[in-house]
């Protein structure tokens, strides 16, 4: 085959972006926790669950996991991108680290809801 | 022996400044063209040129090209052929503005238009005061230049043949030269390169002397390869010696730092270029500045412990101008003369720097097939350092250079494409024996096993040129020299390489640039020991006036015999007034 | 002064080797390519690349104790020996220190180096403000050594689609020039995550970079650029 050299993909600053934009959302939440941390009167397994029962808690944790996941599939995918030069075994890489995240993502939520 | 042959409209021999002009010519014009380089194209020695190009732009004062050839006519002690020097400076505005529209990034006066400084012997009104002509881009004019007209090859798809060394011309009986026999150095592997036109734009070659502000590349390449071919050379006996080389290191420090308000000093701090030249001081044209450095420095006011060197003060320029229009000289001075210009005065000395003569052509670039009458050797041209049109005469004037890239660049690619349109003949039938002179060379290196070494070679001749052939010369002396060149020739002849390998080998490459520095330097102390008058940058003590009954004429030097013949210098611009020789003051 | 060069001839040897070298100086031999100057009077087969000797035309860069730069502006008295000399890295070896650089060229060609402006040429120059101008300093001194580039690992692992700190340094010098009209065609032919986005900013170029540039900042604006136009 004709070795060609294919470029302009059109994407990547949005990638780039967004590890940008999700580093801050996590650098937020863990202010966030810290701040929860301190100003809890007790730290005894009623205070910190009662922590976790309040909206903000749950729906902020949410939040911060999926900048996690974004973050985390971005970063590997760029180690990928510089190690792994046969296309079918990055593919398939990127496939099994997907399907890890949203497993992760499901367990969190399975974490945070569940009873 | 089978050898390869590629075909191709034009070959140009070089990609520095005047290669990479005439190049972007014959590519635009859809022309078949090979650019054969020993470097990469950026690489070449333009990248080196500092202080700026000259063009009568009049950005920030009344100038015009009138003065501009006056100024050149005169810094060239009468020597230049006024045609030449008319046709240059007219073409000058055009080519300048030209570059810029190229993407040549000058710098900006605030009215948006280009940058111009002062330069050494350039002034107005017919030398009443220094004129600011210089267009610069900071002190790196020539790096932003030469990779300007690379990218502008890269657009216009010119095909280059990067590093590979041109060997010989090929001519055929009737004298017209058909192409060049080169070498791709990676490989080792000789070709020829069949062309209907030949353009030698190879550059300098101030590496025969052992102080020298040129690369190591400039080693005169297309002169040795004209030489072999039976062509003269015209002038070789004036070199330019640049008044500011760093001392010891023999890196340029540009006339730009004159021409922003920096002066020279003895070692009594005394600013001596007033007495040698009142009116335009440090700006005087570069012969006399380094003629007067050297005296300083003979008469014991020279600076340092050995009082061998002369002082460029500059600090009280300040930081901030230095920094702006100066910073490459900052960055030389604190690597090679371990001084902050900004503190302390840089120790320069005169440094070989340019090559006034080389193979003779006409004003479109055309090779001149000898010493009388304009007959052309059809098929050949040359540009640039490489070429004698002659503009610069006995010396050139600072910023000239580049300029001389431009104008001649362009004009003989012109000359080409017009040539090939009107007679868009068919390749002629190379010689039998096209490449058999160069592969007997290359044959002789291949199976020495014993003889002389390049360096040491190599060494004995820049000594010898250095020592008898530098800013004053002396009958006796010059003398010597041409017995010494002569047994440097002779021993050149038996050069030995020890690498016989056929990939990248540097070692053969050198002894093939050893041979051209030989033509070179016969040539020019043949023709420096004949001349019996001192003219620009040529200084003979027994003859210490110029002789404008004798010597109003061009050398031209043949290999064969190591014969003379010479020329009647031209007088005549081709539409104004001749300016009539006369003494030369500053 | 004592060297140990990397020496490799496809002629001859079958893999590369380490040669050690005891080298007489001169007085005068102020640079590392003077020492290598003298080395090769002594062994003609040394192959390596030089030229200009004052640091402007980018010929003779290596890697000299483990770092990249140009052999001609290295003073010796500061190089701890022996001084170990190798070709630049991540490049195929020709001969000796001479790579092969026409995947460094390639990249640099790839960014359109050359200013594009179709408006019918005016009589006398474009007219650029001294502040427009500065916008090009530290940006076309660019020489075309290749230290940054082959000192950066992202262009190690990727020579083929990375554009690399040089190429990406001379891509802004085009998008910074007011006389030059393509920004959008250079900003669309580097919104890729291999040619632009393979930069992880660890200045490595800026760190070896022998006339002082700043790729990664340029880098930097050009990101700025992306994201202008898209945010």
């Amino acid at each position: 085959m004709v070795r060609r050299e294919v470029v302009g993909a059109h994407y990547g600053l949005r990638d780039w972006l967004a590890q940008r934009v999700t580093a801050v959302i996590m650098l937020v939440y863990t202010l966030l926790v810290l701040l929860a941390l301190v100003l809890l009167p007790n730290f005894d397994y009623g205070h910190w669950h009662a922590l976790w029962q309040l909206p903000l808690m749950r729906y902020a944790t949410v939040l911060f996991v999926v900048a996690l996941l974004f973050h985390a599939w971005i970063g590997v995918r760029n180690m990928f991108m510089d190690y792994i030069k046969d296309t079918g075994v990055r593919l398939t890489l990127y496939v099994v680290v997907i399907l890890a995240l949203i497993a992760y993502g499901a367990w969190a939520v399975q974490i945070l809801w569940g009873e | 022996m089978a050898i390869t042959t590629r075909q191709f409209d034009a070959v140009v021999v070089g990609a520095g400044g005047s290669g990479l002009r005439a190049a972007l010519q014959l590519a635009e014009a859809n022309l078949r063209v090979a650019v054969l380089s020993k470097v990469f194209p950026t690489r070449s020695h333009t990248v080196a040129a500092q202080g700026g190009v000259s063009a009568s732009l009049g950005n920030e004062e009344e100038d015009n090209w009138h003065w501009h050839m006056y100024d050149t006519v005169k810094g060239s002690d009468y020597l230049g052929d006024q045609d030449a020097i008319e046709f240059m400076c007219r073409k000058a505005n055009e080519v300048v503005i030209e570059l810029e529209h190229f993407g040549m990034p000058f710098d900006r006066l605030d009215n948006g238009k280009i940058y111009q400084r002062p330069f050494g012997g350039h002034t107005s009104n017919y030398g009443e005061r220094a004129v600011k002509r210089a267009c610069a881009a900071a002190d790196r004019t020539g790096h932003a230049m030469l990779h300007t007209l690379y990218q502008r090859n890269v657009r216009a798809n010119t095909q280059f043949f990067v590093e590979w060394m041109a060997l010989d011309l090929i001519r055929n009986q009737a004298g017209d030269v058909l192409g060049v026999v080169a070498m791709e150095m990676e490989t080792g592997e000789v070709m020829i390169l069949q062309a209907k036109a030949t353009l030698l734009a190879t550059g300098g070659a101030g590496r025969i002397y052992a102080a020298s502000t040129n690369a190591f590349i400039n080693t005169g390449d297309g002169l040795g390869m004209a030489a072999r071919a039976g062509v003269a050379l015209e002038d070789m006996e004036f070199w330019q010696f640049h008044p500011t080389g760093v001392a010891g290191a023999g890196v340029l420090i540009t006339e730009g730092v004159r021409g922003e308000g920096g002066f020279l000093l003895n070692k009594n701090g005394e600013r001596f270029m007033e007495r040698y030249a009142p009116t335009v001081k440090d700006l005087a044209s570069r012969d006399v500045v380094s003629r007067a450095m050297a005296t300083e420095i003979k008469e014991g006011r020279g600076a340092g412990k050995d009082a061998d060197h002369i002082l460029l003060k500059l600090d009280h320029l300040g930081a901030d101008v230095i920094d702006k229009r100066l910073p490459g000289i900052r960055e030389i001075a604190k690597k090679f003369a371990n001084v902050d210009p900004v503190k302390e005065p840089i120790p320069v000395v005169p440094t070989c720097h340019y090559m006034m003569g080389g193979i003779p052509t006409n004003m479109h670039g055309q090779v001149l097939a000898g010493h009388d009458g304009g007959a052309i050797v059809r098929g050949l041209y040359a540009a640039g350092e490489c070429a004698c049109v002659s503009v610069h005469g006995a010396n050139r004037l600072g910023t000239n250079s580049l300029l001389d890239l431009l104008v001649f660049g362009k004009a003989s690619g012109e000359q080409v494409v017009r040539d090939l349109a009107s007679d868009s003949i068919a390749h002629q039938t190379l010689p039998k024996d096209a490449a058999d002179r160069t592969l007997e060379r290359l044959s002789r290196l291949d199976t020495a096993q014993s003889g002389e070494s390049v360096a040491e070679v190599g060494a004995e001749l820049r000594r010898t040129m250095q020592l008898h052939c530098g800013v004053f010369r002396f009958p006796d002396s010059l003398a010597e020299g041409v017995r010494k060149m002569n047994e440097v020739a002779q021993r050149a002849e038996r050069l030995y390489v020890k690498d016989k390998s056929k990939v990248f080998n540097t070692a053969r490459v050198e002894a093939l640039e050893l041979e051209n520095l030989v033509e070179v330097a016969v040539s020019t102390m043949v023709s420096a020991h004949a001349r019996q008058e001192s003219r620009g940058a040529h200084d003979r003590s027994d003859f210490p006036n110029r002789d404008d009954a004798n010597w109003m004429k061009h050398t031209f030097w043949y290999k064969e015999g190591n014969r003379l013949e010479y020329r009647a210098v031209n007088l005549k611009p081709l539409t104004v007034e001749s300016f009539e020789p006369k003494a030369r003051v500053y | 002064m004592r060297l140990s060069v990397y020496r490799y001839n496809p002629d001859v040897d079958a893999k590369p080797h380490m040669q050690d070298y005891d080298i007489a100086l001169e007085p005068t031999d102020r640079m590392l390519l003077d020492a290598l100057i003298r080395l090769k009077a002594v062994d003609d087969t040394f192959a390596f690349r030089r030229s200009c000797r004052e640091g402007v035309c980018g010929s003779d860069a290596m890697n000299i104790n483990g770092k990249n730069g140009l052999a001609c502006i290295t003073k010796v008295a500061d190089l701890k020996e022996p001084v170990v000399i190798r070709p630049l890295p991540g490049l195929p070896v020709i001969r000796d220190l001479i790579v092969d650089m026409s995947q460094f060229f390639k990249q640099y060609h790839s960014v359109t180096p050359y200013v594009i402006n179709d408006t019918p040429r005016p009589e006398n120059e474009r007219l650029q403000s001294p502040e427009d101008r500065e916008e090009l300093n530290g940006l076309y001194e660019c020489i075309l050594c290749a230290c940054c580039s082959t000192s950066c690992p992202s262009f190690w692992w990727n020579p083929d689609k990375f554009v690399g700190p040089a190429g990406l340094l001379q891509a802004y010098r085009f998008i910074a020039d007011t006389r030059d009209q393509a920004t959008n065609e250079r900003l669309d032919n580097l919104e890729d995550p291999y040619r632009l986005f393979r930069c992880h900013s660890i200045m490595n170029c800026v760190d070896v970079c022998p006339k002082g540039l700043n790729p990664t900042r340029a880098i930097g604006k050009i990101k700025d650029l992306l994201v202008k136009r898209t945010v």
